[in-house]
């Protein structure tokens, strides 16, 4: 049976702690561009925590909202690639082909959750995380886009492994690398297309919510809301 | 060089034959202005793409704005000379060249910029469908790939289009001139001699090129619109925008139009044929093409303000009130409350500064609207988190500066290589019957001497 990877975002236990985007720039090789080319738009954090206030001071509320690719079914940037360098792959994700990429950045212009980003630069790490790369994950070049993968590499390696086994992957083996670090399990990471998993119980739950459901994008992230007051 | 046959044909081929001083200084003047731009894109280059103002999340500025004006002002020429040609407007014969070299030249420069702002652009030839071993196909369903295939499409059209009629006059040429350029006018003008037979084909080919240019150009610009609407992008996912894209293409491309034809006319004494007559034709011509815009404009606004779409109304806000206004109320200055001051009174209408003022802000105008239309919806996309604004950098300014000056370099030198008004078609003009084409143009006539 074919996977359908998708996510759960329990907004109810995000502390907003962000262990999850440091995770994820570790496990995927993301070049750290430093504080001035961060605040000119230039870092490439796949996946973020959104900060917003809500209410007047003193009565404000602060919300988190963990953002990566939704890996939408109906992707906006998909079509708009001239190369096939963004396409959809079997399992339902929303693939990048780095060598396939010219950098036109339209994905990233169609991209409703802007979630897509550009190499600026050719990548660089500050000493000593260039001894940390992830062997499992290429670098991208100066001109070309990236975006979260659903740690790719984890899918690819957990279904050789499950094929060598002669069985499928079981709810719980894989995870990537933001639901792995996460201390409050607000992110749950595996199969929609398994009913049982944890992931498609969250997503059936009557909390749940698509963001942006508007635009029409069919994402596989399902944002449970905030019941908590505090 | 040769006995004076027609004054017409001295004063067209003044400015080809005599080569005055102040042509080697303005080529040399403008030439490094280009070759600074192709500095700046070098350093791009070996640099990378962050030396620009690009940014999370606004990755297209300003050279997709000289993209999206450039290909606009393309359509100066071949769509306005077209639907002159074919509705035998009498007034056009002193306007098409201009107007054709106008479309060549601005095409080449706006089909540099897809290129100029690839990430990696040393793959720029991945858009192009061609068979490879891998067997990959670009993507048919990319809009980008519509425009590579229509802006081709558009440029050898309008190269065909110009160079038709052109083929006359380098038999005039030919045999005006000695050496080097016989040889050379005389390869350009593939053995013309002025044959009856030959008349009635170049008619029939430009009668053709005439019909079949014009929906070319108004695809053209159409699918430059469709790569903004075909995105879920606040304000760009609009139905509008095609023929609006079409409308500001016209109205941008007549104005540039005005302006080269009243630099020709000051810098190369055609004062006796491009006269006040064709300036105040194509003022009208801008002065209705400033109303659709602005009905468009006005249009696309008001359902957006209605529709009320809370995405839609923060890219509202920062154009009409907020960090972008007083751009936008530029744009608006420019044109519209411009044009329609200078051009609506007969009194300014008919004076050719008249015209070229308002051509100037109508060029300032609509390079402002393709910036409005691009930036300030990327800077204001559907989640607030992201929302951020764009300064351009030196790099892209030298370049933007730069296709300017390459411009006025290319028409500087396509002037200085061809009469940049077509002789033959002014003769015939003045032959009495519409049936003269066929019938009473001998090459005597036509001042080519057997």
């Amino acid at each position: 049976m074919a996977y359908k990877w998708g996510m759960a975002v329990d907004l109810d236990r995000c502390t907003g702690c962000e262990a999850c985007v440091i995770a994820c720039g570790a496990e995927n090789n993301i070049p750290t561009v430093g504080p001035t080319e961060a605040a000119r738009g230039r870092a490439m954090p796949w996946i973020r925590v959104e900060r917003y206030w809500e209410g007047e001071f003193p009565d404000v509320r602060l919300k988190f909202r963990p953002v990566l690719c939704q890996q939408c079914d109906n992707a906006p940037c998909e079509p708009v690639c001239p190369t096939y360098a963004s396409h959809h792959t079997e399992d339902g994700l929303n693939a990048q082909v780095y060598n396939r990429c010219i950098g036109t950045r339209y994905c990233a212009n169609a991209c409703p959750y802007t979630v897509r980003f550009f190499n600026f630069f050719n990548p660089t790490w500050d000493k000593p995380l260039h001894l940390q790369l992830n062997p499992d994950v290429s670098v991208r070049e100066v001109g070309v886009a990236e975006k979260c993968t659903f740690c790719v590499q984890r899918i690819n390696a957990a279904k050789t492994e499950a094929r060598a086994d002669g069985t499928n992957i079981k709810d719980g083996d894989l995870q990537t690398a933001c639901a792995q670090s996460c201390p409050a399990r607000a992110i749950v990471f595996g199969d929609l297309n398994d009913p049982d998993s944890e992931v498609s119980r969250l997503s059936r739950s009557p909390r749940g919510s698509l963001l942006l459901e508007e635009v029409g994008t069919k994402p596989k992230v399902t944002y449970l809301s905030r019941q908590s007051q505090a | 060089m040769s006995q004076t046959v027609d004054p017409i044909t001295d004063d067209l081929l003044r400015p080809v034959l005599r080569t005055s001083p102040r042509f080697w200084l303005t080529v040399a003047v403008l030439g490094l202005i280009v070759a600074a731009g192709a500095g700046a894109w070098i350093y791009q280059l070996y640099y990378g793409f962050g030396v620009t103002g690009i940014r999370w999340p606004i990755f297209w500025a300003v050279y997709v704005t000289n993209f999206v004006f450039w290909i606009g002002i393309s359509h100066a020429g071949t769509l306005i000379s077209a639907i002159l040609r074919l509705m035998d407007a009498e007034w056009r014969r002193p306007v098409t060249r201009c107007a054709e070299a106008i479309t060549v030249f601005a095409l080449m420069i706006g089909g540099m910029f897809p290129i100029i702002h690839l990430g990696r652009p040393w793959h720029f030839f991945w858009l192009i469908p061609y068979p490879n071993q891998r067997g990959l196909w670009p993507n048919f369903r990319s809009p980008l790939v519509w425009d590579f295939l229509a802006i081709t499409t558009y440029l050898i059209g309008s190269v065909l289009f110009l160079a038709l009629p052109m083929i006359p006059d380098f038999a005039l040429l030919r045999d005006r001139t000695t050496g080097w350029r016989r040889r050379v006018y005389g390869t350009l003008a593939l053995g013309w001699r002025g044959t009856t037979i030959e008349w009635q084909r170049l008619e029939t080919a430009m009668s053709i090129m005439a019909v079949v240019i014009l929906p070319v150009a108004v695809s053209v610009h159409t699918i430059v619109s469709f790569d903004f609407s075909m995105a879920p992008v606040p304000m760009w996912h609009s139905t509008i925008f095609g023929p609006y894209f079409v409308a500001g293409a016209i109205f941008s491309g007549v104005a540039a139009l005005i302006l080269a034809m009243a630099l020709l006319r000051r810098f190369l004494e055609l004062g006796a044929y491009l006269r006040p007559l064709h300036f105040e034709n194509l003022g009208k011509l801008l002065l209705l093409m400033s109303l659709v815009w602005s009905y468009f404009v006005f249009s696309e606004r008001l359902t957006i303000w209605y529709g009320n779409d809370p995405a839609e109304m923060a890219v509202f806000r920062t154009t009409q009130e907020g960090s972008f206004a007083p751009l936008y109320w530029t744009m608006v200055v420019c044109n519209f409350i411009v044009p329609f001051a200078l051009l609506a009174p007969k009194r300014t209408r008919t004076t050719i500064s008249g015209c070229v003022a308002a051509s100037v802000a109508v060029l300032v105008g609509m390079w402002l609207e393709r910036f409005l239309i691009i930036v300030p919806s990327l800077g204001h996309k559907h989640l607030p988190y992201s929302w951020a604004t764009y300064r351009p950098q030196p790099v892209e300014i030298v370049i933007t500066i730069a296709t300017f000056a390459a411009m006025t370099l290319f028409y500087v030198l396509f002037a200085k290589f061809v009469p940049i008004i077509s002789i033959w078609e002014l003769k015939v003009g003045r032959q009495p019957a519409p049936a003269a084409v066929d019938l009473d143009v001998r090459p005597e006539a036509m001042g080519v001497r057997r």
